[in-house]
């Protein structure tokens, strides 16, 4: 304990001494980039799908009234049986959806997660412009374990939720919340800088797009 | 001010000698020197970094504010480091406040001992680790092997690097030195059970990755990573990744060890808008990564419920002591100065000896680890491995004057290695150069160098005290006739006057001997 906290004073005292030692004048931060963005509801969805299936995600525009049946036929698309969906999530959605459905719980282990063919969440906020869903751990989008480990994930956005920029999405979040950013299915650049999905996250993402919500 | 501000302010200490990997066992050009004769590097070096240039300028060319985002980007981090003491004081406050344990660690030695210690308290005797650039700095993979503690890399990249034995050579992309015929050997070989029909389609190889690693996803109790930015205002931690490898390691094990360096902090939440616009478009050339990360202490239900952030130093207070040097810890590492470089496309990662290589790690290992640490230190020559073409400063996305420090860092060097036969040299040369008369007798002199030119009319080593300069170029054989001694000949005299004659001052070359023009 004593170490600790004479590494801690040793550090700090460090870099009083060094900003001691080589002074620089304040530095004032002008934020001149873009913030505030709105655009039409219209243009919002041309842009986000746009971005999305750049990125390889597949994209479901439905209505309020639609989205369990659009649900149900993207999960019989992919042949899943057994999704998990968080605790929170409008069962509703899943109304038309004939195989079974797991409610997620932080007792289940993780790798019980596995055994699901899809999870099906709600999120928090897009951002059009890089076509970035954020998911922040609320209820109807569940621990961040449980949108990682199966190997599909169906996520619905509704319009309203969706912003023009980073600066407008992030600004829409509670910090402190866990947070995730995600754009496209995993993937990775890792062999000779070439794109490739599909790693250890989902190697599936469907968007389902609420544009009346 | 602090109560440790006692008198006259000291010198911080670099990066303890020896420790880590931030120094290589030879200079840049001897190192160059080997590598470049590897043609197979050669070449994946420059598909991957041609590819990696268009997707760049294609995506930062995308956003009109792309310039005041650079600005912004800058003027953060410089704020950043003249409030450092204060914002790492939040920072812990915040962490803490929300169920996380801070660490501080001196240096590399602290830092290894602290994550060992802690990874030994869990019980477990293995790590999952995210790829992280501040515990590769550390050589912590090395310092847990000693202890017992086996830790898996599990970026794909990392990965490949750990199994073959071999070391990272870019930062974003370890191991851009190999090609997708040379991971499925790796594989083949490295991977237990992989099935060896593996053929080397790069989605194939990803798989093989997957497979592999899903298992110590599911069973290891105890993560490492670094952290790409630490927010001061509200403790919380952001890790910028693709593979989902990230999230894997800061999700499901009990325990998450974050090891991140002292200037990775930023000031305020909003902050990121900046920083997520500037990272993914300016490091693999996309709009947004796949997958980025953020996390504030502990969550109860989700996630480690145990987390510990080891805040490290290692050399970065004595980087902060230098008024021009500091602004290399600005970096947010995304490499768009590496695949700029003319010097690390030809070169290679290994060639820098550290952990940092290209533009960047030039400027920033010699500042970390210092450059005088040893007789003929291997990071005094990292200031020269570059041809000051200035690629790297349009490049970056917080508009780092790479050059600037380069220039900054050989003269500090040239500074401190005190009265070599170099400086004797050039000493000489000004004593010579300012008499005419002398100047025209020592060019003649140097005609005789043709003595010992090879037969292709260049010398690849000069004697001392000039070996120097020859170590990493050739100089080309003095031609017969210096310019002068032409220009005083009767064939001089002619081109002149039919020159002025012409009245075009473009006289043809002399048709006979060499080509005066070569003796510039």
């Amino acid at each position: 304990m004593t170490d600790k906290t004479g590494a801690r004073e040793t550090v700090l005292g460090r870099i009083r001494d060094a900003l001691a030692l080589a002074p620089k004048p304040d530095e004032q931060v002008e934020r001149a980039y873009r913030t505030g963005r709105t655009l039409p509801a219209e243009e919002r969805l041309d842009l986000l799908v746009d971005r999305l299936v750049d990125y390889k995600a597949v994209v479901h525009p439905c209505t309020a009234a639609t989205t369990a049946s659009t649900i149900a036929r993207v999960l019989a698309a992919r042949g899943a049986r057994t999704v998990g969906v968080p605790a929170g999530l409008d069962r509703s959605w899943l109304a038309g959806f004939d195989g079974t459905v797991r409610e997620d719980s932080p007792d289940v282990p993780a790798p019980r997660l596995n055994d699901l063919d899809g999870v099906v969440t709600a999120s928090a906020v897009t951002c059009a412009e890089t076509g970035t869903l954020f998911l922040d751990g609320s209820p109807d989008q569940g621990r961040r374990a449980l949108s990682l480990v199966p190997d599909l994930h169906v996520c619905v956005v509704d319009l309203s939720t969706v912003e023009v920029g980073v600066p407008e999405a992030l600004a829409r979040l509670v910090p402190e919340r866990p947070t995730t950013l995600i754009s496209g299915p995993s993937a990775t650049s890792d062999i000779e800088l070439e794109r490739v999905e599909g790693v250890h996250g989902p190697r599936t993402l469907d968007v389902v797009i609420r544009t009346d919500v | 001010m602090s109560s440790t501000f006692l008198g006259m302010p000291a010198a911080p200490p670099r990066a303890p000698y020896g420790e880590g990997n931030l120094r290589g066992d030879k200079k840049f050009p001897k190192a160059a020197h080997t590598e470049l004769r590897n043609e197979q590097l050669r070449e994946n070096l420059h598909r991957a970094t041609h590819t990696i240039r268009a997707k760049r300028l294609a995506m930062t060319g995308e956003l009109p504010d792309w310039e005041q985002l650079r600005a912004a980007g800058s003027a953060i981090k410089t704020d950043t480091m003249n409030r450092l003491p204060e914002l790492l004081e939040q920072l812990e406050e915040k962490v803490t406040a929300a169920g996380g344990t801070v660490h501080w660690a001196r240096d590399a030695v602290e830092a290894n001992a602290i994550v060992t210690r802690l990874v030994e308290a869990t019980g477990s005797s293995e790590v999952i680790k995210v790829k992280s650039m501040a515990t590769q700095e550390i050589g912590l993979n090395e310092h847990l092997e000693e202890r017992g503690i086996q830790a898996h890399e599990t970026d794909l990249a990392e990965l490949i690097v750990q199994l073959a034995h071999d070391k990272p050579s870019h930062i974003l992309v370890p191991a851009i030195h190999r090609n997708r015929d040379e991971i499925r050997q790796i594989f083949l070989k490295g991977i237990p059970g992989v099935d060896p029909g593996l053929d080397s389609v790069p989605a194939h190889l990803a798989a093989a990755a997957r497979a592999y690693l899903r298992e110590k996803f599911m069973t290891t109790k105890v993560a490492v990573s670094g952290a790409n930015f630490g927010i001061a205002e509200t403790g919380t931690l952001s890790v910028v990744e693709s593979e989902g490898n990230g999230r894997m390691c800061l999700t499901l094990p009990d325990t998450l060890i974050t090891v991140m360096g002292i200037e990775k902090v930023l000031p305020r939440y909003s902050d990121l808008e900046v920083f997520f616009q500037l990272l993914p478009r300016s490091s693999t050339g996309e709009r947004m990564n796949p997958y980025t990360s953020l996390w504030t202490g502990v969550t109860p239900g989700d996630g480690p419920q145990d987390f510990h952030l080891v805040l490290l130093d290692n050399g970065r207070t004595a980087a902060l002591a230098d008024s021009v040097g500091r602004e290399a810890l600005n970096c947010i590492r995304c490499s768009a100065c590496l695949n700029v470089c003319p010097v690390y496309e030809r070169a290679g990662g290994h060639a820098y000896g550290s952990t940092y290589p290209g533009p960047i790690g030039a400027v920033l290992t010699p500042q970390l680890a210092g450059m005088h640490e040893a007789k003929n230190d291997p990071n005094s020559s990292l200031p020269y491995a570059s041809t000051l073409c200035g690629a790297c400063f349009d490049a970056c996305p917080v508009k780092i004057d790479i050059p600037s420090l380069l220039v900054e860092l050989r003269h500090q060097h040239t500074e401190q290695s005190g009265t070599t036969a170099e400086k004797l040299a050039m000493k000489a040369a000004g004593a010579v150069m300012s008499r005419p008369k002398l100047y025209t007798n020592a060019q003649k002199a140097a005609g005789l160098g043709r003595v010992i030119a090879g037969r292709d009319r260049k010398i690849s080593h000069l004697p001392p005290p000039f070996d120097g300069w020859s170590e990493s170029r050739d100089t080309p054989a003095p031609p017969k006739q210096t310019f002068r001694s032409w220009l005083a000949s009767a064939e001089g005299a002619a081109t002149l006057r039919k020159a002025a004659a012409e009245g075009t001052g473009a006289p043809s070359h002399p048709s006979t001997g060499e080509n005066p023009e070569e003796q510039r």
